[in-house]
């Protein structure tokens, strides 16, 4: 197998997933790349709740946030479609509610689980199901929205942040008066029961209708003028250029190489404009599905080509996720997996509670002198532990590349079985210099083999601090 | 503004999880007082006064001393208006001043940005916990967060002295400055070198400190512990942060044994704390501020409370000036507000207006987000 198609799906893997074990990848490397994409596209199976929730009975329906977003990270390590957990943090990402306001885990789940299970279908049926989600009604104030006393606040963020995005090419998408019908049309989508839960403790929310409390007179929106209710709204901003546009961008800025900051969209032209208007053109050939826009673009070649590679900084979530699916730790539900969820809250990405509704920045600014310490620490100590069923085995690959390997090989090696890792020239220098130190690696011996063991732990660690594997 | 003979610097222990006010600083002749905390209410007989009108829980002890000596300032009837209910939002309030929006820069991130608006000290602000708070988040203001001083550092995992120092080394020569790696890339290096230096810095604070008190074997104590060696380290750090356990006072359930040893935890640490650094003859520019984000309901739900609004809030040091702050919130049912809470009456951001002005000499508006009336809880 040609090392090319192994990084080709390495690069597939962190994308369209979390990473994968080296094993895993060289075998769906065998299975052929094309093969790999429509596996992703397809998900069959999956984490058997039935079986986990027999075992495990607290993650049943959990009321705490801690075990939610412990669920999910578990989820995210094990789930064999890779691309349902995936999609759910890219979805997750945009459609910002957090826990912070809404205070209910369970909520949080409950819109975990939507955005999983429907996260890859039509864009209309998506936003329909968001806008009858009561977490998210909570969230953004439609709950306060009412025929007599009017919230913008969902109205505003579906456009804004949802769907449309302010403007594309320089120019808005719309108005403000558009925003005002938005929220009019969405006046009665609330929930039951109503919130605040005190003095009984909180119940479970559905999502209510409330026809008297709909403002139902004569609307005008983005220049259709009807009795517009809510779904209609959404079947309007669906069919705009505009939804294309935003959703083509944020596929590209999450699955591809990161972008500018989403609120410099109106006016920063996107970084591949050939590779947008792929993603646009798949949006309406195929009625608005997801899945159509995500086969478009892992079947591309601006995503195959070896520039876009290491392009984006690693979020925190799969900084996390995806090491610990190279060493192979968490297969199974056991202790640890309470502090492994909080991993990516220190790094600076609270799961489940994103900062405000627009979202955490990312790109470069998931690192700050505090974040990177976390960074770096954590993706050392896994990758540095020779304890560790994944990273023995890495090792074991490494001793049959050959009885002996000089400083060059060595660090070859060790960038090959972490990634493939791309380092510049610089870095490349600095780790030969330090394995030249203590020269050539054996395995004859046990005492050899000890020694080759310890320098690829360190080894390891070394290429876990670099700036470059910040990146994936 | 105070004068200090070295640069003032702020601790702050925030109380996580919503510290019950009522039962911290008593109304201990309030007959409502009685009807309302059947179950959890302090015996008037154990209750510690510090006026004709209020006393301190009797875990409270060790900080009669500071009250005494008119070093304690007690903030009473402390929230904001329309109060939320939510632990995270309600301390992301506290942490950013923004009770309407949501706020991404903390109050201390902003003050941090202005002592040091170059980011000269890579330790001009340093966490102690995992995770940064908001308190101290700003765009381009290096903040170190410590899990633990001791092994406090990068690539902490690697055995052996000689093989982590050459690792360090390494890591030093990977992250400097490199020449057309492009700005993203060259920024990490920048920040790896910013991080790497913090680490260096601190991690001689141990070493170099030395003591004849013994802090309390909690999280609590060994952070306050840490704050001490930093600030005796004299690397010139301004800002000193921790949080208790994370949402340890959120006492729905069996309140009174609970709070009874947190109370005594986070008294003796205080007491400890400044006697450290008494010893060393370093307190003389240090002012910790207690606070949490909310207070409790006013009636117990027959073993603890349930979540409030107004609570109370603390000042210690050499420059406060004693004395209780606020008003004390009416417990008559009329006055309660919201399903059985006190009403606030002093807005925290009073208090850190106060702190910005009187004590670290920047102008509060734009740091809390508008004018609020000062509290004048320092000597001047």
């Amino acid at each position: 197998m040609a090392d090319q198609d192994i990084a080709l799906v390495a690069h597939l893997m962190r994308r369209a997933g979390f990473g994968a074990s080296r094993d895993e990848i060289e075998a769906k490397a065998a299975q052929g790349y094309d093969n790999v994409v429509q596996e992703l596209l397809n998900p069959k199976g999956g984490v058997d709740d039935d079986i986990l929730m027999r075992y495990n009975p607290a993650y049943y329906e959990p009321g705490a946030i801690e075990v939610n977003t412990q669920l999910w990270v578990y989820k995210m390590i094990n789930n064999p479609n890779q691309l349902q957990e995936k999609v759910a943090l890219f979805w997750h990402m945009i459609f910002c509610a957090g826990h912070s306001k809404i205070d209910s885990g369970q909520e949080m789940g409950i819109m975990v689980n939507m955005f999983r299970e429907h996260g890859m279908g039509r864009f209309d049926d998506l936003l329909l199901r968001l806008s009858e989600n009561p977490g998210m009604m909570y969230y953004l104030d439609n709950t306060e929205s009412h025929k007599a006393n009017l919230n913008e606040n969902y109205g505003r963020e579906l456009l804004e942040l949802f769907s449309l995005g302010v403007g594309h090419d320089g120019a808005f998408n719309y108005s403000e008066d558009d925003v005002k019908v938005c929220a009019r049309a969405f006046t009665g989508w609330n929930v039951a029961p109503a919130y605040p839960p005190f003095p009984h403790g909180r119940s479970p929310w559905q999502f209510r209708f409330d026809p008297a409390d709909h403002d139902d007179s004569e609307k005008t929106f983005l220049g259709e003028t009807g009795n517009w209710n809510g779904d209609d709204i959404i079947r309007i901003i669906c069919e705009q250029p505009g939804t294309a546009r935003f959703l083509a961008r944020h596929m590209y800025n999450f699955f591809v190489a990161d972008e500018p900051q989403v609120p410099a969209w109106r006016l920063t032209p996107p970084r591949d404009i050939e590779a947008i208007k792929i993603l646009e053109q798949a949006y309406f050939d195929s009625g608005h599905s997801i899945k159509a826009m995500l086969e478009a673009l892992f079947t591309s070649d601006f995503f195959k080509d070896e520039s876009v590679r290491y392009q984006k900084v690693k979020n925190p979530a799969e900084m996390v996720v995806s090491l610990l699916r190279m060493v192979g730790e968490h297969k199974e539900i056991k202790p640890g997996l309470f502090e492994l969820s909080q991993e990516p809250k220190y790094m600076g990405q609270d799961l489940m509670n994103p900062p405000t509704v627009e979202g955490w920045h990312t790109g470069r600014e998931w690192i700050d002198s505090g974040t990177l310490v976390e960074r770096i620490n954590f993706a050392a100590e896994m990758l540095g532990n020779t304890e560790l069923e994944g990273v023995r085995g890495l090792v074991n690959r490494l001793m049959a590349r050959g009885d002996t390997l000089t400083p060059e090989q060595f660090v070859e090696g060790c960038l090959d079985m972490t990634g493939p890792v791309q380092v510049t020239d610089d870095t490349h220098a600095q780790l030969v210099a330090h394995a030249a130190r203590e020269g050539d690696l054996s395995h004859g011996t046990d005492e050899e083999r000890a020694t080759f063991t310890r320098r690829t732990g360190e080894m390891f660690q070394m290429i876990a601090s670099t700036a470059e594997f910040q990146f994936e | 503004m105070v004068s200090t003979a070295k640069d003032p610097v702020l601790a702050v222990l925030s109380l996580s999880g919503g510290n019950d006010g009522l039962n911290t600083v008593i109304p201990r002749n309030n007959s409502y007082y009685r009807d309302f905390r059947p179950t959890i209410g302090v015996p008037e007989d154990q209750i510690l006064p510090i006026n004709d009108e209020l006393g301190f829980h009797p875990t409270m002890a060790p900080l009669m001393k500071y009250w005494e000596a008119g070093q304690l300032a007690v903030f009473v009837g402390i929230g904001y208006p329309t109060p939320s209910y939510s632990h995270f939002r309600s301390m992301d309030i506290w942490h950013t001043c923004e009770p309407e929006i949501i706020g991404t820069e903390g109050w201390l991130g902003r003050a941090a940005k202005l002592m040091d608006p170059n980011s000269e000290n890579v330790l001009t602000s340093v966490n102690f916990g995992r995770g940064l708070p908001r308190a101290l988040v700003m765009e381009g203001v290096p903040v170190a967060s410590v899990g633990n001083l001791e092994t406090y550092g990068l690539l902490t995992g690697i055995d052996g002295e000689n093989q982590r120092n050459e690792a360090l080394d390494v890591f030093g020569r990977m992250y400097a400055p490199a020449i057309g790696s492009g700005p993203v890339l060259d920024y990490i290096h920048s920040t790896g070198t910013d991080a790497l230096k913090g680490a260096d810095i601190l991690a001689t604070a141990p070493d170099m400190y030395t003591s004849d008190v013994e802090y309390s074997n909690t999280v609590v104590g060994q952070y306050m512990k840490n704050i001490a060696q930093t600030h005796l380290a004299n690397f010139g750090t301004r800002v000193l942060y921790t949080t208790s356990p994370y949402n340890g006072f959120d006492s729905h359930a069996n309140q009174a044994q609970a709070n009874a040893a947190l109370w005594t935890d986070v008294s003796n640490t205080v007491d400890t704390f400044f006697t450290d650094l008494r010893n060393h003859d370093a307190s003389d520019n240090v002012t910790l501020f207690l606070f949490t984000e909310f207070g409790r309901r006013v009636a117990d739900n027959g073993s603890g409370t349930d979540h409030g609004a107004a609570g109370v809030a603390f000042a210690v040091g050499e420059h406060v000036k004693g004395g209780v702050y606020g008003v004390y919130p009416s417990l008559a049912p009329a006055d309660q507000e919201e399903g059985g809470n006190l009403a606030f009456n002093l807005d925290f951001r009073s208090v850190y207006s106060t702190i910005l002005e009187d004590w670290f000499g920047l102008e509060a508006n734009p740091i809390v987000n508008g004018n609020f009336e000062r509290v004048p809880f320092f000597n001047k």
